[in-house]
């Protein structure tokens, strides 16, 4: 007597086996993404005065004070005929998209301790999850970046359709190194204390303030290791429209430093999965 | 009966236990020093040779499970017993996926959900009607099916009116109640539940034991039920396995013989010699060497009798030969079948001993034992100026038969027997008077 649930095989527990069921298991519990996000938005802004205006207000503010320091006082070169803010702006959302995704990420299973160590459900759900709220906030500093567009009577051109894949690349470039790192987190706390200090870092290595158009020749393939030059390159290229041209070679290198940190991401992952219940 | 949905072949979990050093007294900045060097040294050579970093530099293996085998059938309700540290957790921890066996395999068929926790996944911040979305989510229930369970939820918890309060301000037993309501209504075929019912007051563990009672007979569901409460096991549990230190000492079988074999367990340690005993704690500069029952003679006695002049002795030596300052004794008494009954202390009932030889013992008399007749276990311990500097559980057990407490010949019936309290029983012939005030 077989009901339609138990219609899979037995599942096997045993030292070492990797889920088969692991990506069906990812598929059952699909509706933990989007409830472990919502769990930690809403948390945010609870017992708060302004709420969820914080959410607008941080963007804005960075964005100004940016401008401020790097175009005016800096006074470094924008692209084309675009306003110099509109240039920050174009290449903080990435960023930031980055950086939040990633810094959440990197912490998101000691901060989950008590789920990890009471309850099953895949373990790949709650970075994700991480990753997720990280792209509520960018929706809402996106909104801002369409009112700046509009203050400056700037129209985006066609390449703004482009956007999202550009989007799902910043995504997957803070994945791969979150994953591995929240992983290692487990095992070895030292990891919570490098990634401020590689965000901090990256932000003055990374086309944030600048363009990346303003590094010599020779030295732009190599620069284009990091994966963010690609996806903020991508980002002012689909905004900026051609005033800011995307530098191609560059490009296809970016795509595929994040294709591996993300393959070395999640197999590293569900490499020590099993072990986490007991190191955390 | 069904087909095995359940088995277990040679399951083993191992832990390696890392011990800090004693901490010892540095008194010079090298020690600090050198110990520090000493400890990054090993973890870093722990790193590179891919070894998990345990704080201390002792490492102990720790087998926390050994060769578990059985096999559960569909429908059955299995109890596992054994005290704590016995595996019981562990075991559920590698049924539930949580964490993974050193060595052995078990395979499972069917839906799977454990509640190792009550309220796990809720967060404080978050109201109550929020809650039970998130931690219906997190034990794996669909969002569809929340919500057509939700007012069946919230009323078995009986906190409608607070379903849009934070769950931080609920008190403590409205949080049990509804995370426990929310676990209730889960559905799966097989059911891993972990002394969940231990929490709470009394009215709620009969509803939660209700309630499990109801998923197991009624809905047919298999039940794997960890807990220390007999009562609850022997009556929902048809087959029980008992575990102690990680190993089955009694197989998958009839829950009577079961409890048994788990309470004559228990009495064998208690008489291993007390002053040989490794399992204690506390500072070690006095040592509680024996525990012995004694009539009002001073002789000692194997067992004793309810209602009986009755003298516990614990004898204790001080390690240094000094003489004990300040000293506070405690025994709890614990019945094998129903827990903790009382605690006999100097601190309560009188004063902390101002000055003890290196040697000797402390005595504690009750005139009248109102133990009733049973198997009893004690816990001793020793405080010098609040200090604790011995504690040994389950150190001795005291026997105490069928006595005429109340002189009367008779007793309460056998199973109604715990405590028993001098009373005084009369009548009047005075009529109840109702209170007929307007409200």
């Amino acid at each position: 007597m077989q009901t339609a649930d138990i219609g899979r095989d037995e599942i096997v527990i045993e030292p070492g086996r990797t889920e088969k069921n692991y990506w069906a298991d990812l598929w059952r519990y699909r509706e933990l993404f989007l409830i472990l996000a919502w769990r930690d938005i809403a948390v945010r802004y609870k017992q708060t005065i302004i709420g969820v205006a914080w959410a607008i207000l941080r963007p804005f503010l960075t964005m100004v004070v940016f401008t401020a320091i790097f175009g005016r006082i800096a006074g470094l070169p924008t692209d084309g005929g675009a306003p110099y803010p509109l240039m920050v702006f174009a290449a903080m959302l990435p960023w930031s998209l980055f950086s939040t995704a990633l810094g959440d990420a990197s912490n998101s299973l000691i901060g989950n301790e008590r789920l990890i160590s009471k309850v099953y459900f895949p373990r790949l759900i709650i970075p994700i999850a991480t990753v997720i709220t990280a792209f509520v906030d960018f929706l809402i500093s996106f909104v801002i970046l369409l009112a700046l567009m509009f203050f400056y009577r700037f129209p985006p051109g066609l390449n703004i359709l482009l956007l999202p894949a550009f989007i799902l690349q910043a995504l997957l470039a803070s994945l791969g190194p979150g994953l591995w790192i929240t992983a290692l987190n487990v095992k070895y706390r030292d990891f919570r204390y490098v990634i401020p200090f590689v965000v901090q870092f990256g932000l003055y290595v990374s086309p944030v303030g600048f363009s990346s158009a303003v590094i010599p020749g020779d030295w732009r393939l190599l620069y284009s290791l990091n994966p963010l030059v690609g996806v903020i390159d991508g980002f002012r290229w689909c905004i900026l429209g051609a005033g800011s041209p995307l530098y191609w070679p560059g490009f296809v290198l970016s795509v595929a430093v994040v294709a591996f940190f993300l393959w070395l991401g999640v197999s590293r992952f569900r490499k020590m999965e099993n072990t986490f219940a007991d190191l955390i | 009966m069904g087909d095995v949905v359940i088995r277990a072949e040679n399951l083993g979990k191992k832990y390696m236990i890392g011990h800090e050093a004693e901490n010892g007294r540095y008194v010079a900045l090298r020690d600090v020093l050198t110990h520090n060097a000493r400890s990054i040294w090993h973890k870093t050579r722990d790193l590179l040779q891919r070894r998990p970093i345990t704080p201390g530099a002792n490492l102990e293996e720790v087998w926390a499970l050994r060769d578990v085998n059985f096999e559960i059938r569909r429908g059955e309700v299995v109890g596992i017993i054994g005290r704590n540290g016995a595996g019981k957790s562990t075991l559920l921890k590698i049924l539930s996926r949580i964490t993974e066996p050193t060595e052995g395999r078990a395979r499972i068929r069917g839906r799977v959900a454990s509640l190792l926790e009550v309220g796990t996944g809720f967060h404080p911040e978050l109201t109550g009607r929020e809650n039970i979305f998130l931690n219906g989510a997190i034990l794996g229930m669909r969002k569809v099916e929340i919500s057509k369970k939700f007012d069946e939820i919230v009323a078995f918890a009986e906190v409608e009116t607070f379903l849009d309060v934070p769950v931080k301000r609920f008190s403590s037993g409205m949080y049990m109640r509804l995370a426990f309501a929310v676990a209730a209504y889960l559905e799966p075929e097989i059911l891993l539940v972990d002394e969940v019912l231990a929490v709470g007051d009394a009215s709620f563990q009969k509803k939660c034991l209700g309630k499990m009672d109801r998923v197991a007979r009624q809905e047919g569901r298999t039940v794997f039920f960890v807990s220390h409460n007999m009562a609850a096991v022997s009556s929902l549990c048809s087959k029980a396995i008992a575990l102690q230190h990680g190993l089955v000492v009694f197989p998958l079988g009839d829950t009577t013989s079961a409890v048994q074999q788990y309470l004559s367990a228990a009495v064998d340690v208690a008489k291993t010699n007390l002053a040989l005993r490794k399992d204690r704690y506390g500072e070690g500069k006095i040592t509680i060497i024996d525990f012995g029952l004694y009539d009002r003679q001073g002789c000692r006695q194997d067992f004793v009798v309810s209602g009986q002049d009755v003298e516990f002795r614990l004898y204790y030596r001080c390690r240094e030969k000094h003489r004990a300052q300040n000293i506070v004794a405690a025994i709890s008494i614990h019945s094998l079948t129903s827990g903790f009954v009382t605690m006999l202390t100097n601190h309560a009932a009188s004063e902390p001993f101002p000055s003890l030889g290196p040697e000797g013992f402390i005595s504690c008399r009750v005139p009248r034992l109102p133990l009733g007749p049973g198997e009893y276990t004690v816990n001793v311990a020793i405080h010098q100026t609040d200090v604790q500097q011995d504690w040994v559980g389950e150190a001795a057990t005291i026997s105490v038969q069928e006595g005429d407490f109340f002189g009367t010949g008779r007793l309460p019936p056998a199973e109604r027997r715990g405590i028993f309290l001098d009373q005084i029983w009369s009548t009047g012939s005075d009529r109840l008077v109702v209170d007929q005030r307007e409200p």
